[in-house]
């Protein structure tokens, strides 16, 4: 297999190398190019995480203010989450300013790749470096060879990438590491310089590559982690001014891992758990806040008994069994739902609005989630809701009618595909709310029973007998 | 009650009058709370399921009432009607809104429906769980309005009270036990209660009711036709010991007539409300009524010699008509197989009609005859009391006491053929239990009252109030002294109410009450408190059966391990779910007839057969199935299309009601329809045995193999812990099925069917192949029924 990875890529590095000419022309009303880049890529979860380092020189008349990141399109559509940071200071008092990044389109980027642009805190002046550290996360990037496994397999997976750094700049020198779960390869291409130390890969270092360099790499490797993906999340929060927040979460959660070949054997599985269904989970962890109370753990054809909650002061964890382990291709679906006091999350802003502070992701750690749903359901007559969140989401409103309500209550519904656990941060939603509507219910409850008395006392008073007897 | 006011001296009569009334009136009233509180009682002792376990569906047939709910609110009441649902009897498919009694699933749907409307997010589920506690609170109250027809309001009380809790309803109507009988029996009770209250007033406007009470109970449950003979029967009695009146007649002919035109409309009854000989018995009574209101009536308008001769002419004439009449039905009878019978009501009349001829209905365990002690666990201490009540009602004998008697005697004999009847029997128990515990309170509070001196208090309501509620009886002495402090300290004003309440209580028989029967004092008193030790014995032992014996939801089971943690299998589930995400949507699934509505309904596969057991031929196929080898199963199963077999198996557990156990009857029911299935082939010298001993057909059949596929390596003996003993044939290989789950207790194991072989070595042709098989097929012709 690695012969014939080797025979393809020269003929790639032709393409890129002559997409690259043609781009070089036209990229250069800012000139950049990236003196030291190293790229280190962390496969040991479901999740590809990269950490990339770039040292970046303005070589142009003017100053730059930005620095353009290339993916390729496969790339870009798994790519759940990107961050960058400027380091500045030497190395032991080192400080990082976070930066903004936002999508972009590259015109001249070959072959249909995206670019994401890096907006500098400073803008850089000719002659001048800096240092910029990214971390992006890519999703379902692992393709499981062979596809269908049995029950005492391991799960190997196909990794693909490029040896070199796609970037719209030239690099002068750059490496790449690649580190895998275990120092079970099963072969990886060469692009040499190419060196492996046991659960490591090195390519490179590379010297002086133009821009959109690229060299297909396929690494096929063993990869036992549990590869939960959630393939829909439904968080509901609603809010009520009483006093509660009611969560509500529905999970369809499958196993993205190589399927499992028809078999599956209980006595196997029970007698021999190291050698059977290495790559299956029966699992999860839920990191829910802490003062969690009358938490559930359903699906819809009742309880599941297989839960366990511990809590203390700074957190609470509820660890889940889905009704079965989950072999690759099974799925599950459950609901989990719990309660949590009102004070800690919601508050009131300066200038009288109410706002509520959440954390967005997914509560099961180590895990994907394909499609997330978030509905605030704020209380019925609250106004102007408005979402604060770090990232790019969709929203849009709707309303649900609950517990006798009469115009219903607005539900601010919030959608973002690809969601990895460093989603899991606060969001806010603003909203205003006159406390009067909270009296709305009970009293509708209690004119209801008044009149309810009022007709039983009028009817034993009035005679409606047609004849006087 | 009202007639020993005479007993108190010294108060005027207007103030006594006032003091009555007022009486009545907070009588009236506490007797209101105590019903209230009884509701919730009958409410909240069924509530034991969910507290235990889970808000959730129990056992097998509330699935399927479950799984109807979900379409009707789902898709609205046409849809309903129409609903032809190809999930189950794969390839048959089965018309659902036709083949329903659709009162329960109605009535559900209209509460969500009702609740949804208000905004009250409460799903589908909940309404179903609590659908049954809700009515059995209806049902107590029921009987009150009965009881109190019969024997005034202290009686109902007791009844109700009695009802509340008795553990034979119980076991039917337990949170999450959403099944036909839980509306049913109060559809039943209210029937015979507005029947009753027509008979006692002759009102059309109660006659009306009834009929609609019946059409309640028609939509609800097959067991109406207990009322539609029970009634007739009544009416018959009453005309034979020279009852008849007036108000018998419009108690009567308006229920036949209106009710027989409302039950044909129920899809499922239709025609069979005319057809069938269940319903015969109403109309020859119908038409025996007619003749003897004619008789009557031409006896009020004829003089006395005239009559005779009109006797004399009408009965030559009637008596050839009757006979004319006789012929015919008897011929229209005699022309249907099983004499116009249904299988289960044959079953009734001869009790071993069942286990001769349709072993379906025999195999299962609810339609087995009860045992002594499912007496004792289902109504306790009121088999005792029965006899008492029963003798109440002939002190003295009215129209509607001679009905609750005739309601007991017949529900005795019903409850002894089939345990599941018992439950008919249970408000009957009630009843006259709560008749003999009220008359009984009644008798003895009198002498209590009569001896002690200082109390010269009413007797007639101090008993009444005694006979309301077993437990509080002791105290009830000083609440009635407060009541008559309070009584003379505030006048009286709601004339009507007593108006009302007189008119009410003026066909309960007060003659006896005149009849004092004075006890000596300390008899009474330790007669009153063993009463009430039979009462707390009772209600300690409803609490018990409410807890422990009727709460499991049998879907979920649990054991306590030894250091008193609780362990928890829930190994159904655990298959449905998988089966239900993990495999195709349009994949069949092959189980015992059992498995049916949980398959369809948490698994939302499409079964072959299900508790419905309508067909008798397909079940026998799925059993023929079973006990057949691998290769004649694989061949019926695929010839099915039938991708998935589900097998329930106990043997690591201790499971008792799995397939293995119930395998006996699948070898009936095959063998009954396919006969070289044969019973004695399974058998070793007449013993059911899966060990060593076992015969080689036994040892190869698809039950035993699915069941006990690589049991062995479990434990490296293969030790079944149900049947215990060695199983017979330990390592064997499947080949025409392989495993693709097993649930975490092996409770549930589920096979595929293997693809079929591709066909190598020179059958190339594929006419020559085909032509092959088929000759195949004909020498095994006899081995498979389905070829």
């Amino acid at each position: 297999m690695e012969a014939s990875l080797r025979a393809h890529r020269p003929a790639a590095l032709l393409i890129f190398a002559f997409l690259s000419l043609i781009a070089v022309s036209s990229s250069a009303a800012q000139e950049i190019q990236i003196l030291n880049a190293e790229r280190r890529i962390d496969l040991s979860s479901q999740v590809a995480i990269v950490f990339l380092t770039l040292k970046v020189e303005n070589t142009g008349k003017a100053a730059a203010s930005d620095v353009i990141l290339a993916f390729p399109p496969t790339e870009a559509d798994h790519l759940a989450e990107v961050k960058a940071q400027a380091a500045s200071g030497k190395k032991r008092k080192k400080t990082y300013a976070h930066l903004i990044v936002e999508p972009t389109d590259v015109p001249d980027a070959p072959n249909g790749a995206k670019g994401f642009r890096v907006a500098l805190l400073n803008p850089l002046s000719p002659g001048e470096t800096s240092t910029i550290e990214v971390l992006y996360m890519l999703t379902h990037s692992m393709e499981p060879f062979p596809a269908e496994i049995s029950q005492s397999d391991p799960q190997l997976v196909y990794y693909r990438d490029s040896a070199y750094i796609l970037s719209p700049y030239r690099i002068k020198q750059q490496t790449t590491f690649i580190k895998t779960p275990s120092t079970n390869v099963q072969s990886f291409s060469r692009v040499e310089p190419t060196n492996r130390a046991s659960m490591e890969l090195k390519y490179g270092p590379y010297e002086d590559l133009p821009a959109y360099s690229y060299a297909p790499v396929l690494v096929h490797f063993e990869n036992n982690n549990p590869f939960a993906v959630v393939e829909e999340l439904v968080r509901e929060v609603e809010i009520s001014h009483w006093g509660n927040l009611q969560i509500t979460e529905h999970y369809t959660l499958a196993h993205g891992g190589a399927k499992l070949k028809g078999v599956f054997s209980r006595v196997e599985y029970q007698s021999r758990p190291s050698a059977s269904g290495v790559s299956s989970f029966k699992n999860l962890l839920a990191r829910l806040p802490p003062r969690v109370h009358s938490v559930y753990y359903r699906d819809e054809i009742g309880n599941i008994s297989s839960s366990r909650l511990r809590t203390d002061s700074r957190k609470s964890e509820l660890e889940i069994e889905p009704r079965y382990p989950l072999f690759g291709g099974w799925k599950s679906t459950f609901i989990i739902g719990y309660g949590l006091p009102l004070e800690d999350f919601l508050f009131e802003s300066t200038d009288g609005k109410r706002y509520l502070n959440f954390t967005f992701g997914c509560p099961l750690s180590g895990t994907v989630v394909d499609k997330l749903t978030v509905k605030v359901v704020l209380p019925e007559g609250s106004k102007d809701p408005t979402a604060i969140i770090p990232f790019p989401v969709e929203e849009h409103m709707e309303t649900k009618y609950s517990y006798l309500d009469v115009v219903g209550r607005p539900v601010l519904v919030l959608e973002k595909k690809n969601v990895v656990p460093e989603h899991n941060i606060p969001f806010q939603v603003y909203y205003s709310f006159n406390p009067i509507f909270m009296l709305a219910e009970p009293l509708m409850l209690v004119s209801t029973v008044f009149f309810l008395f009022a007709s039983c006392v009028a009817y034993l008073h009035i005679d409606i007998s047609i004849r006087k007897g | 009650m009202a007639s020993p006011e005479s007993a108190v001296n010294g108060p005027t009569s207007s103030t006594a009058a006032a003091s009555k009334s007022l009486r009545n009136a907070f009588g009236g009233v506490i007797a209101f709370i105590i019903l209230v509180l009884i509701g919730v009682l009958a409410f909240s002792i069924r509530l034991f399921s969910v507290i235990k376990y889970e808000s959730v569906i129990h056992e097998f047939d509330p699935y399927f009432n479950y799984r109807v709910t979900q379409f009707l609110s789902k898709n609205g009441i046409y849809d309903f009607w129409n609903w032809f649902d190809d999930r189950t009897w794969y390839p048959l498919g089965r018309v659902i809104g036709g083949t329903v009694y659709p009162g329960l699933t109605l009535t559900a749907g209209t509460i969500w429906k009702v609740v949804n409307s208000l905004n009250i997010p409460l799903s589908v589920e909940t309404v179903c769980v609590f659908t049954a506690p809700i009515f059995s609170a209806f049902a107590s109250w029921a009987a009150y309005l009965l009881t109190k027809e019969v024997k005034g309001p202290g009686a109902g009380l007791t009844a109700a009270a009695l009802l509340a809790m008795v553990p034979s309803y119980i076991s039917r109507s337990v949170a999450g036990s959403y099944d036909n009988e839980a509306v049913a029996i109060f559809a039943l009770v209210f029937t015979f209660y507005l029947y009753i209250k027509t008979l006692n007033t002759g009102s059309l406007f109660y006659a009306t009711l009834n009929a609609l009470a019946y059409f309640y109970m028609v939509c609800s449950w097959g067991g109406y036709t207990f009322i539609i003979n029970l009634i007739p029967m009544h009416v018959l009695l009453c005309i034979v010991t020279g009852r008849y009146s007036s108000r018998l007649y419009i108690a009567y002919a308006p229920l036949v007539v209106l009710g027989t035109l409302l039950a044909s409309l129920v899809p499922v009854v239709g025609f069979n409300a005319v057809l069938t000989s269940e319903h015969f018995a109403s109309f020859l009574v119908f038409i025996i009524i007619h003749v003897v209101a004619l008789a009557y009536y031409i006896k009020g308008i004829l003089s006395p010699k005239m009559f005779k001769v009109a006797v004399t002419l009408v009965v030559s004439v009637g008596l050839a008509v009757c006979c004319a009449v006789i012929a015919i039905l008897i011929a229209v009878v005699a022309s249907s197989p099983t004499k116009g019978w249904s299988g289960r009501s044959l079953t009734l009349l001869d009790p071993t009609y069942a286990s001769k001829y349709i072993p379906i209905i025999a195999s299962v365990s609810e339609h087995q005859p009860p045992t002594w002690p499912s007496y004792f666990m289902d109504i306790n201490v009121l088999a005792f009391l029965v006899p008492a009540g029963i003798i109440a009602c002939f002190m003295p004998l009215t129209d509607s006491s001679s009905f609750v008697i005739l309601y007991i005697v017949t529900s005795v004999y019903f409850s002894g053929v089939m345990v599941r009847l018992m439950l008919v029997l249970a408000p009957a128990a009630c009843i006259l239990s709560g008749i003999a515990l009220s008359e009984a309170f009644n008798v003895l509070t009198r002498s209590i009252k009569f001896q002690l001196p200082g109390i010269a208090g009413n007797p007639s309501i101090a008993s009444e109030e005694n006979g309301s509620s077993t437990v509080v009886a002791p105290n009830d002495i000083p609440k009635t002294e407060k009541t008559e402090e309070a009584a003379k300290e505030k006048p009286a004003k709601k004339n009507r109410k007593k108006e009302k309440e007189n008119v009410e209580k003026k066909p309960t028989p007060s003659k006896t009450e005149k009849r004092l029967l004075v006890l000596p004092l300390e008899a009474s008193v330790i007669a009153v408190l063993l009463l009430v030790l039979l009462g707390a014995f009772y209600v300690v032992h409803c609490v018990w059966a409410a807890a422990e014996a009727y709460s499991a939801p049998s879907i979920v089971l649990t054991s306590h391990s030894n250091d008193g943690g609780l362990h928890v299998f829930d190994d159904f589930r655990e298959a449905y779910s998988w089966l239900s995400h993990n495999t195709d949507v349009d994949d069949k699934v092959a189980s015992w007839w059992d498995y049916g509505y949980q398959t369809t309904a948490m698994a939302n596969r499409t079964v072959l057969v299900d508790n419905n057991t309508w067909n008798n031929t397909h079940i026998a196929t799925v059993g023929t199935a079973m006990s057949s080898p691998e290769k004649q199963a694989w061949e019926i199963f695929h010839s099915l299309d039938v991708k998935y077999v589900l097998v329930v198996f106990g043997g690591v557990v201790g499971y008792p009601s799995d397939d293995i156990n119930k395998f006996l009857w699948m070898v009936r029911i095959g063998g009954g329809v396919f006969p070289h299935i044969k019973e004695p082939d399974y058998l070793r010298d007449g013993q059911y045995r899966i060990d060593a001993q076992a015969t080689p057909t036994m040892l190869n059949c698809l039950m035993y193999k699915l069941s006990y596929f690589r049991f062995v390596e479990t434990d490296g003996k293969g030790f079944d812990r149900v049947r215990r003993t060695e199983i017979g044939k330990k390592h064997f290989k499947l080949t025409h099925f392989e495993e693709v789950f097993t649930t975490h207790h092996w409770m549930v194991r589920i096979y595929k069917l293997k693809p079929q072989r591709n066909r190598i070595r020179g059958k190339t042709k594929k006419s020559k192949s085909s032509r092959s098989v088929s000759s195949k097929r004909d020498v095994r012709g006899k081995r498979n029924p389905w070829h």
